[in-house]
């Protein structure tokens, strides 16, 4: 494991690795968002619920779900970072956060969006919402808690840390707002699943959430990149400064 | 166990030598307290109604105004590191250190709380379930909060940084303690908000040394 | 067999390599001298040598063993002076000395003996605030005495001494080395030591 890890771990052919896919993501992205867009704007029917603001439904929805995959994907690097102390997994760990913030806001303003016609009003202190305003605040305190730190390494670790906290308590805070949620707000909460979503509708959205990962993919390539190439200009000042 | 009491009777006697750090955390809870009534206005329903939930958020606030204390001081003058190379467990060292933080900024709050309860107008059946979801509530804040504690040692900004770590971790607590003395004063059974908040006191008790050992092994290398 | 060893470490900070490569090995009552500038990582050495900092690669071994698997037995097995005295200005002197070694373990029977070695036996139960820098740095080196470690690990430890009791820091060490203790220490002074080793630490 430790072996293939640090194979692959090496930034050298991280970015060999990352020139090749990197053209892909962005084709990617793109004709996924040509094609997603078309079905969930034109090609899918309006709910007979909801009309057409159903639509924001996929938007809103992909990003929710990479919100919590990025979140994810930020714990297993924290993690790996930890035990086997590569930089490379602290790196993605890092660029990940703020593109998981950002889908995090986009999932809340959305939501916001969608609340306004369906309950009539902007913000509910709905369940779901509210996890999704604490999983913000998660991933606002650890890009603080990183670049808190004059030692590079020391914010790494110290960020790594508290996004496994973090991690082990998200179920833990998810289920303490579901119960809240029930005590105050009885059985009248508007719920989105169930039986009713019809295939026409589950194509855009499976759409929209391939291309909102392919994007990620993208995104994420590119910030690697650029920390890795920053890191190398860094270095070279230093040695500069040294001589 | 020797070493373990030897390290907490220290810290006692420090906060008993600098009361006043004690003193400052019972003032910053009761001043919090006294807002909400000059905020929402003097109506007694009202206040009756939020006075659990007024009580608890300022206990939230008081314990991360206070938190900083837990290894700031033994950071800077180097105590820490010193601890750290000693022949003992940290984590057993981390639970001493927790525990004599509780003793010294939180119990005083819950002393206080039915005072303040007495001003907010509580009803008689919330007293017990405050005292004893703030008694059962407050070690979760303090096993929680030693992990951001640790975690921004030598950080820019340091207390801004730990409310921002540490208060969405707090939501649990906040819910379930609440909760409990509601259930008591809408005489429904309390117990099962006291077995979660149990619940995560063992949990913070398995977990939070752990991680706040690590943290401070890398705050001191 | 050597009795305290370091083989091939290598300590980085940030993205700097500090020191690469280096080895020594110590005998019973064999002292080793730091030397090299600013930075060039004789703080980062003892630090590694107490365990509080890892490093990247490489070992430290005590009598064949490599003292990272029993991290506790090996912080029984020395002392470490930093460049913080660790001391609580509320607290009095003889406080602030019996909690660190109840922590460790060492001859409380012992204390009256150091504390006069060190010149402050008649301010032991004063607060430690209103003691001077040289006085506070004595109530830190009080604990060389009164422990029964064999490593003695000082990083700057004649920092804001006077010649007098630099002096007698010296006759505490000799005495330490001829009950086969082992000294490791960093300084910019010159303390005296008979036949110490010296290492070099910018060639690394």
């Amino acid at each position: 494991m430790n072996v293939w890890f640090s194979k692959f771990a090496n930034p050298n052919r991280f970015l060999k690795v990352s020139s090749v896919i990197e053209p892909w993501a962005t084709r990617f992205t793109f004709a996924l968002f040509g094609v997603g867009l078309c079905f969930s704007l034109f090609i899918s029917p309006p709910d007979y619920q909801q009309g057409e603001t159903v639509r924001i439904m996929y938007v809103h929805v992909p990003s929710a779900w990479m919100a919590l995959f990025c979140y994810t994907v930020m714990a297993i690097c924290s993690g790996s970072y930890l035990i086997w102390k590569h930089p490379l997994a602290s790196i993605i760990g890092k660029e990940t956060a703020p593109i998981g913030a950002c889908f995090t806001f986009l999932a809340l303003a959305t939501g916001s969006l969608w609340g306004q016609p369906m309950w009539g009003t902007w913000w509910v202190w709905d369940a779901r919402l509210t996890s999704m305003l604490v999983l913000l605040f998660l991933y606002l305190g650890y890009i603080a808690l990183q670049e808190a730190f004059d030692d590079r390494v020391r914010g790494s670790r110290a960020a790594a840390v508290i996004a496994l906290v973090g991690f082990l308590n998200v179920p833990i805070i998810k289920f303490s707002v579901d119960w809240w949620n029930t005590l105050h707000q009885p059985a009248s909460v508007f719920k989105m699943d169930g039986p009713s979503i019809h295939s026409s509708m589950l194509t855009p959205l499976f759409l929209m959430a391939l291309a909102f990962k392919a994007y990620y993919i993208w995104l994420l390539l590119v910030r690697v990149r650029s920390e890795l190439v920053a890191g190398k200009v860094t270095r070279w000042k230093q040695r500069k400064v040294a001589d | 166990m020797g070493k373990f009491l030897e390290i907490l009777k220290r810290d006692l006697r420090l906060a008993f030598h600098q009361g006043t750090d004690s003193l400052i955390v019972v003032a910053f809870f009761t001043l919090t307290i006294a807002l909400f009534p000059l905020g929402i206005g003097p109506d007694q329903e009202i206040l009756k109604e939020s006075s659990p939930a007024i009580i608890w958020v300022a206990a939230l606030l008081a314990s991360i105004l206070s938190l900083n204390r837990m290894f700031e001081t033994d950071y800077e003058d180097g105590s820490l590191e010193l601890l750290c190379v000693q022949p003992i467990t940290l984590e057993v060292a981390v639970i001493a250190k927790i525990l004599g933080h509780w003793l010294t900024t939180a119990l005083p709050l819950i002393v206080i709380s039915p005072i303040l309860g007495f001003f907010l107008n509580i009803p008689w059946e919330g007293y017990l379930g405050l005292l004893a979801s703030l008694t059962l509530g407050t070690p979760c804040l303090s096993l929680i909060g030693s992990v951001g504690a640790a975690l921004v040692l030598g950080a820019r900004r340091g207390t801004p940084l730990l409310a921002l770590l540490i208060l969405p971790l707090y939501i649990p607590v906040l819910i379930f303690g609440v909760s409990a003395v509601d259930a008591l004063i809408q005489g429904n059974s309390p117990q099962p908000h006291f077995f979660i908040i149990g619940g995560i006191l063992l949990g913070g008790l398995a977990l939070a040394p752990l991680a706040t050992a690590a943290a401070l092994r890398q705050a001191v290398e | 067999m050597a009795l305290f060893e370091a083989r091939n470490l290598k300590c980085c900070r940030g993205d700097r390599t500090v020191f690469r490569g280096l080895s020594f090995c110590l005998e019973e009552g064999q002292a080793l001298v730091l030397k090299g500038r600013n930075g060039s990582g004789k703080s980062s050495l003892i630090r590694i040598l107490a365990g509080l900092l890892s490093p990247v690669s490489g070992d430290v071994i005590w009598e064949g063993e490599t003292v990272f698997n029993e991290p506790e037995e090996h912080f029984q097995r020395f002392q470490y002076i930093g460049h913080l005295n660790a001391i609580k200005p509320t607290l009095t002197i003889s406080e602030n000395i019996t909690y660190w070694v109840k922590l460790h373990g060492g001859k409380l029977a012992y204390l009256t003996k150091a504390l006069k070695k060190f010149d402050l036996e008649n301010v032991l139960d004063l607060p430690v605030r209103f003691l001077s820098a040289g006085q506070k740095r004595r109530v830190g080196l009080v604990r060389l005495i009164v422990s029964s470690s064999v490593i003695w690990l000082l990083d700057e430890p004649a920092t804001s001494l006077d010649n007098a009791m630099i002096e007698q820091l010296e006759n505490i060490i000799r005495d330490h080395r001829k009950e086969g203790g082992i000294v490791i220490l960093s300084t910019h002074q010159n303390l005296k030591l008979d036949d110490a080793i010296e290492l070099q630490l910018d060639s690394f």
